[in-house]
């Protein structure tokens, strides 16, 4: 009875060790698998955001900056496929509507006053319109010397249709004294360096700007909830101003009585120089001024550069053109590189700051290599440049024309 | 001895329910990585997508591959892992390669992200940094305020 009696306590003894091993091996495995984990974050895409073509350009991936192609952008409404997307910071993650609140503020309000989304959309009327929204450095990769920042092409725009109330009128709602100069925007998106004090992008317009009819506080884009990489659940419309102004994730507008100081109004960001400068002069920041109504361009959306086309056969090219906060009047293409011109069927735009669809019938008088260029001209007669535009520091505003190539066999 | 063997079948019983254990915390640590991961993952339901941003595998971070490491698409040369090591953080290598500036121009961005984006002091590593960045990523020549159309792909059109 004895001898047993140790046995059973030997094994007893052996569990015990046995269990604590266990539990070690699992706290280990834990702690490996949480590490590799948060190793392997950094690269891991937010899913169901990214339904996008296949022709969309990843320009940057941390943060997201993704632009499109001319010919994708042949739709005359953009599918939000094809929308470029601009972050300056991280995309915010899992932002909940139903308690989305937008606070308007700031020296010049009359009253703080904050709105739940419901109540914005309940209490105000609703506006759909078509807006133009080109990022800033729509064009930057062609400047010469290069401007550093992410180096767009030409697919940094869109004209899609978005839905929502009218900043007007949520501003005369709140009050707006009579010594407002600007609006700007807050937001809840992450700086990058992961700081929670700092805003990644506070921009904002001057109050008249702020106060026409197209300036939206937009919940929906395309017909739908507006997807998170454009700025869910609330987002500042302001078409024909750089998209930047358009912030996304909006919880907060100051009425400032002073121009915007948030962060990306001051320094050299989103600023082009008072006075033209040389290619690579050197700018004081006090020579710098904020962009205003972007400048009048267009883009050839069919066909695609690179195609081949028989001899004597026509081709049919279409576009889109806009000019900031005014009209396109005219729409002309060149096959001789700007010796002639001929005009395009120009469209008016289906709402104020929506772009214009143009096309033409271009006939190639011989075989061989061509480029089809593509000029816009605004109702104030100014045109886009055949050449690149005046250098700026910071690579914005490029809108020299469009052209592709075709050869004629 | 009956109690020599009973004492082993308990044994054996004992190792082969701590195996179920084991196994079942493997599978649920499993799961529940691969829902962190990807929470799609469980979702039956179709979402349409047309182009999904492939999620890159398990591998080696450091694999290089004809000269370029794998990870960050950096060309592999003097000063990368330094490279990689701070300027990775906060924004993803793609910025650092589309960018071509001289020696001056990247000493100023540098001075710029310190001053205004939490970029620490980069000490000794600045000018190993700069260099490896002017060398393997010099400032392109447009040469011209247009340059021509290149890397033109030429289709058949088709009616």
């Amino acid at each position: 009875m004895t001898s047993m009696k140790t046995i059973v306590l030997n094994a007893d003894k052996e569990w015990k060790s046995a269990f604590s091993n266990l539990i070690a091996g699992i706290i280990l495995l834990v702690f490996l698998l949480i590490s590799s984990f948060s190793a392997f974050s950094q690269v891991t895409v937010p899913h169901k955001e990214f339904s996008k073509n296949k022709d969309m350009v990843v320009l940057n991936d941390q943060p997201w900056n993704i632009e499109a192609q001319a010919h994708i952008l042949d739709d005359k409404i953009t599918p939000t496929s094809c929308m470029f997307i601009r972050n300056n910071g991280k995309m915010p993650e899992g932002l909940d509507a139903s308690t989305w609140t937008l606070t308007i503020d700031g020296e010049s309000v009359v009253k703080t006053k904050t709105y739940t989304l419901a109540e914005l959309k309940s209490k105000f009327k609703h506006y759909t319109y078509q807006l133009t929204l080109e990022c800033g450095g729509n064009g930057r990769k062609e400047f010469d010397p290069p401007a550093k920042g992410n180096q767009w092409d030409v697919g940094a725009v869109h004209c899609a249709s978005w839905t929502g109330v009218r900043l007007k009128d949520v501003l005369a709602d709140a009050g707006v004294k009579s010594d407002a100069v600007y609006i700007g925007y807050h937001a809840v998106d992450e700086h990058l360096s992961g700081d929670k004090n700092k805003e990644v992008i506070s921009r904002g317009c001057p109050i008249s700007k702020a106060m026409e009819n197209e300036t939206l506080l937009a919940f929906s884009l395309n017909g739908e909830a507006i997807p998170m990489s454009y700025g869910y659940p609330l987002r500042l419309v302001v078409g024909g101003w750089p998209a930047s102004v358009s912030g996304k994730w909006v919880n907060g507008i100051s009425i400032r009585n002073k121009v915007h100081d948030g962060a990306k109004m001051t320094g050299d960001s989103y600023k082009v120089p008072c006075n033209p400068v040389a290619p690579g002069e050197k700018v004081k920041e006090e020579d710098m001024c904020i962009i205003e109504s972007m400048p009048v361009k267009s883009l050839i959306t069919f066909p695609k550069t690179g195609l081949m086309i028989d001899k004597g056969r026509s081709l049919t090219i279409r576009g889109h053109a806009w000019a900031g906060d005014v009209e396109v009047a005219k729409m002309e293409y060149s096959i001789d590189y700007g010796a002639t011109w001929k005009t395009c069927t120009l469209e008016k735009p289906v709402n104020r700051l929506a772009w214009q669809h143009f096309s033409a019938l271009v006939n190639f008088p011989s075989s061989g290599y061509y480029e089809v260029w593509a000029k816009a001209t605004d109702v104030n007669g100014i045109s886009q440049p055949m050449v690149l535009p005046g250098w700026n520091p910071k690579g914005y505003l490029n809108n020299a024309c469009h052209r592709i190539a075709v050869k004629v066999n | 001895m009956a109690t020599e063997e009973e004492f082993k079948a308990l044994l054996k019983q004992t190792h082969r329910f701590l195996n179920l254990m084991y196994a079942m915390i493997l599978i649920t640590i499993g799961t529940m990585v691969t829902y962190v991961n990807n929470p799609d993952f469980f979702d039956l339901s179709s979402e349409q997508m047309i182009v999904e941003v492939p999620i890159p595998a398990e591998e080696d971070r450091d694999r290089i591959e004809n000269g370029i490491h794998v990870r960050t698409g950096f060309i592999d040369a003097e000063g990368m892992y330094i490279v990689i090591a701070n300027c990775t953080n906060c924004h993803s290598a793609k910025l650092v390669t589309q960018n071509r500036m001289t020696a001056e121009r990247w000493n100023e961005t540098i001075k710029w992200m310190q001053e205004t984006q939490n970029l620490w002091d980069l000490g000794e590593n600045q000018e190993i940094i700069v260099n490896y960045l002017v060398t393997n990523y010099p400032p392109r020549k447009a040469g011209s305020r247009r340059a021509n159309l290149t890397e033109i792909e030429w289709y058949e059109a088709k009616d």
